[in-house]
């Protein structure tokens, strides 16, 4: 009798087992056609054998299209995505609006405490995690060691910005078609004021005082804009001013920049035979600096999140797991070698021996932890960000004046112009979201 | 002809149209006049209310805003003169007797089928890159510095770009519109002594007045509208040299998430695009007697 | 003589008129053979065409990295449902204002044109908002209606230039057979204006089909045509020209191809009354 009601409860057991197996979960995952995201859509055989009853969809679009579809969808409730890509700018802003879910309770296995501090602190919002990060990067010099070594000059390990200026100029020849320094000069707040803004820190400038009162009349933002537009203009590509971070790549790849300062996440690709036939000879330094205690390197991190509105909260929390554990990493290593894993979340891939050996690493791992939001200037500031300011007005405000900005670089307005109409029209956007008083 | 009962029914045949467009036209169009006196952002919701005539008056002091006018015009005026032109000439040409005539007038009307975004990159990456694409290739060849379209020429560059994909849809309505031209009428005045000239200025001219207006006409509406390609190629810059109301607009929708003001925008979109139509049907009106 | 005249006439026309429509397909052209080379040599300078490195590797990569055969499925529903929905409800409009014109006739035409004026940015919220609370969004009937509502007006202009080209004696006479209405439209009407209906539908599958602004903020998975396929493709990172090209070709061969056998129809049809 008990033996037969055993079997039959063990039966209904199975069975609901079966069931549960059968009903299977749909998650929408929005994401970014970069490198790395693109890899992971390669590799889900790896997710689904680990998670058989939930199903992926992938929404992969170009960045700025994702920003715009991800950004409605979340502000108006829509609820289509279950996961979402967004970056350190969005986390925090996001977060305290209440559109993202928490990630505090995600598995063991997924040891939040490997994450790097700097990145973890970006993607936290008072003790509570709310989002996963996919990559981190921070900016640095790549440039080709051979054309270092036949201008007869050595770039430090850790440059000043004079140093990079003589370096330019040594490189420089135009009529072999190598530039001597690519920067960015595509309008947009995650374009050249990405770059714009660290390169301010560096030189003792900031966005804002400590009564948000924005600073472009100030002598250090005059001396950033002279120095771009100088250099840009004197050992740039032509057009730099339609450069942004995959054109300036594609030259860098060709070989065409002899020096370069941007993500360090491109280093993979840089360093890769299969896409640049100058990969041997890549050099890296970090950053420069201009004698005043910062240097000028951003901090971002591509970071999955599920918004509050997911209708699949727990199958989303099992993919995020999957995609940004130490296994996934271990998982791109052994599939694709140590070069392509995910860069720049865990203090384990750093400590990794055959991780640290790629040339890139160590510089990697030095500009993340040099970078710190929330001290990004020289002088105090109201606002938490290196290469950005945490707050909901930045994207738009920060869009406007990168274009007054790109057009200083494309010569139809003075340095002077330029910082004064960036300067009145900050003052006038601040006041109207009511950070002026 | 027209009894009252076939009135009648062909009111009942008119109505579906008239009233999914009229919802269609007027559900957004309330939503957008709302929004347009509201303090909306998107990703400050908290912050929202009636703010009056403010997101108007930003739009028209903004230092952009007549450059952006400027541009939509020049726009929409510099990809009608090219596409009426070239598309008159290619007709003209296309529409003699000619060995491979199929295949000939295939290859002519190949970018109206191609997608915007795809025209827009292929143009930028593949022919306008000053480093990367064959104009520079060519230039360096000479002995030239490439030229800097996007950053030098953009709003030219923009228009070219769209006058490529529009010219076929030109050149097909005005060559429909030849084919219909009796060729007696031709050849009488070719025997009365009329040159090449006369012939195209006296008869040809004249009887193409009509699709000419049509092109003009539905081209406007639809570029009075165009974003895609300049989000493509130069994002409205360097500065603002190449942004025109709708990419105004956009940067407001998208970038800004700045609702109110973009819905501001989009109210003065259409007072603009009446304007034009105003002036559009009183100078060719008469020509379209639809 | 007159003959060898024309001859010669007919070699230089030709010549000419080839070189002009090379000219204007050219970068068509270029972007496919773009397709089949590899990144790095997509971006040679000087450009490269007989020692390029010619490649299948982009169209395996993207047919790999992406569900073409969804994005393509969904982009014929989309452009022909909205196509043939839009004919439904425009035939017996067009119908009427062309055999039954009142004096309002014209202003109607012109103010359904105008419904197209208003910017697709300023309307992007509240048409995303509508289509959020109705249940529309990421749907193909979603987007079957939007693209359906924006080529309306466009198809009932050109459905009524052709028809008030059918002489109303023919309608007379069918009448005086005793034809109802249905009968006058179905038995008369249809195949006189069959060519116009015809170019009239090709026109809007290739406009509907190259929409890619509502294609891409109103669908998500599910109703996604080619205009986002694309856009999955555009500016990621790094070296991109060949792959970007390759899934261009995917996006546009299809209405290509289409448009290449209908060209004779589209030549013939596209007369938005322009024709006297």
């Amino acid at each position: 009798m008990t033996k037969t009601l055993r079997a039959l409860l063990g039966a209904t057991a199975l069975a609901a087992l079966a069931g549960a197996a059968i009903a299977e979960t749909t998650i929408t995952v929005a994401t970014v056609n970069n490198g790395d995201m693109v890899r992971m859509q390669g590799l889900m055989d790896d997710f689904y054998a680990k998670n058989p009853d939930i199903k992926v969809e992938w929404v992969t679009l170009e960045e700025n299209v994702l920003r715009q579809n991800v950004t409605t969808d979340i502000a108006t409730g829509g609820g289509q995505y279950d996961v979402i890509t967004i970056g350190t700018y969005e986390v925090p802003i996001w977060a305290k609006q209440g559109w993202l879910e928490g990630l505090n309770d995600l598995p063991a296995d997924y040891d939040i405490d490997d994450l790097l501090p700097a990145i973890r602190g970006g993607l936290t919002v008072d003790g509570t995690l709310y989002a996963s990060p996919f990559y981190g990067e921070s900016s640095f010099v790549n440039y080709r060691k051979d054309l270092a070594e036949k201008a007869g000059i050595t770039i430090p390990d850790a440059p000043s910005w004079d140093e990079i200026k003589a370096a330019a100029a040594a490189m420089t020849d135009t009529e072999a078609g190598i530039y001597g320094i690519c920067l960015r000069g595509k309008a947009g707040w995650g374009e050249n004021m990405a770059f714009l803004t660290t390169m301010a820190n560096s030189y003792g400038a900031r966005w804002f005082d400590e009564n948000w009162q924005p600073q472009f009349d100030s002598p250090e933002w005059k001396a950033v804009m002279t120095d771009y537009v100088e250099l840009l203009t004197k050992y740039g590509p032509p057009g730099a001013s339609n450069n942004g971070y995959n054109e300036n790549l594609t030259l860098s790849l060709q070989g065409k920049c002899a020096m370069r300062m941007d993500a360090t996440v491109s280093a993979g690709s840089l360093t890769d035979p299969a896409q640049s036939e100058f990969a041997d000879q890549v050099g890296f330094a970090l950053a420069p600096d201009a004698g005043l205690g910062k240097r000028a390197n951003w901090l971002w991190a591509w970071s999955l999140a599920i918004p509050a509105s997911s209708d699949a909260k727990e199958a989303s929390k099992a993919f995020v797991n999957w995609a940004t554990n130490k296994d996934y990493i271990a998982l791109v290593a052994s599939k694709e070698g140590w070069r392509n894993a995910p860069p720049g979340t865990r203090t384990s891939l750093y400590a990794n021996p055959e991780y640290a050996a790629l040339p890139f690493a160590k510089m990697t791992i030095d500009s993340i932890n040099a970078a710190d939001p929330t001290n990004p200037a020289t002088k105090p500031v109201p606002y938490v960000g290196v290469q950005f300011v945490a707050i909901p007005e930045f994207a738009g405000l920060a869009t406007s004046v990168g274009e007054i900005f790109s057009a200083a670089l494309a010569g139809q307005k003075t340095v002077d112009e330029a910082l004064a109409e960036a300067q009145a029209l900050s003052v006038e956007e601040m006041t109207a979201a009511g950070y002026i008083q | 002809m027209a009894t009252h009962s076939s009135r009648l029914a062909a009111r009942l045949m008119v109505a579906p149209s008239v009233v999914v467009l009229f919802i269609w036209m007027i559900v957004p169009l309330a939503m957008t006049i709302y929004y347009s006196f509201r303090l909306y952002r998107l990703i400050s919701p908290e912050r929202a209310g009636w703010t009056g005539f403010r997101n108007y008056a930003w739009f028209l002091n903004s230092p952009e805003f007549w450059q952006a006018i400027s541009n939509t015009l020049l726009l929409v005026g510099g990809v009608l003169v090219i596409t009426v032109i070239l598309g008159t000439l290619i007709a003209l040409l296309i529409d003699q007797p000619v060995w491979g005539q199929g295949p000939l007038r295939i290859l002519v009307i190949s970018p109206f089928f191609v997608m915007p975004p795809v025209a827009a990159s292929i143009w930028e990456n593949l022919f306008m890159h000053p480093q990367n694409g064959m104009f520079a290739s060519f230039a360096l060849g000479l002995g030239m510095k490439p030229i800097l379209f996007m950053e030098q020429y953009p709003m030219a560059s923009v228009i070219f770009i769209v006058a490529w994909e529009w010219l076929p849809f030109a050149t097909l309505i005005l060559l429909t519109a030849l084919q219909s031209l009796s060729s007696e009428q031709l050849e009488a005045a070719e025997m009365d002594g009329a040159t090449a000239l006369d012939r195209f200025r006296y008869i040809i001219l004249p009887h193409l007045t009509r699709a000419i207006t049509v092109v003009i006409l539905i081209q406007t509406i639809f570029l009075l509208g165009i974003f895609g390609e300049i989000f493509t190629t130069t994002q409205g810059g360097p500065g603002s040299a190449s942004t025109t109301l709708p990419y105004m607009i956009f940067k407001q929708a998208i970038a800004a998430k700045d609702i109110g003001r973009a819905a501001a925008g989009g109210i003065i979109a259409v007072i603009l695009a009446n304007i034009v139509a105003y002036f559009l049907m009183r100078g060719i009106g008469r020509h379209l007697d639809a | 003589m007159a003959r060898a005249v024309s001859r010669r006439h007919k070699v230089v026309v030709t010549l000419a008129a080839w070189s002009v429509a090379l000219i204007i397909f050219f970068p068509v052209l270029w972007m496919i053979l773009t397709s089949f080379k590899t990144e790095t040599s997509a971006v040679a300078s000087p450009p490269q065409l007989f020692t390029a490195d010619w490649t299948l590797e982009n169209y395996a990569e993207v047919w790999a990295r992406s569900d073409y055969p969804r994005f393509f499925g969904n982009s014929v529903v989309i452009s022909v449902g909205s196509t043939l929905l839009g004919l439904a409800i425009a035939i017996p409009a067009a119908w009427a204002m062309a055999f039954v014109p009142g004096k309002r006739t014209k202003d109607l035409l012109m103010w359904m044109l105008s419904t197209k004026m208003m910017p697709a940015v300023a309307v992007m919220i509240p048409v995303y908002l509508i289509f959020l609370r109705t249940g529309l969004i990421d749907t193909r009937i979603g987007l079957v209606i939007a693209l359906m509502l924006m080529n309306l007006p466009i198809i009932i202009w050109m459905l009524y230039t052709y028809f008030k080209e059918i002489p109303a004696e023919i309608l007379e006479a069918a009448r005086m057979d005793g034809a109802g209405l249905w009968g006058e439209i179905v038995h008369v009407l249809t195949p006189m204006a069959l060519p116009g209906i015809a170019s009239t539908m090709l026109l809007n599958i290739i406009l509907a089909w190259n929409e890619a602004f509502w294609t891409i903020v109103l669908t998500t998975t599910n109703a996604a045509p080619l205009s986002a396929f694309i856009a999955s493709f555009s500016a990621p990172q790094g070296l991109f020209y060949a792959k970007l090209s390759a899934a261009s070709a995917m996006a546009i061969l299809p209405i290509l191809i289409l448009g290449w056998f209908s060209q004779k129809q589209l030549v013939r049809g596209l007369t938005f009354g322009a024709v006297k």
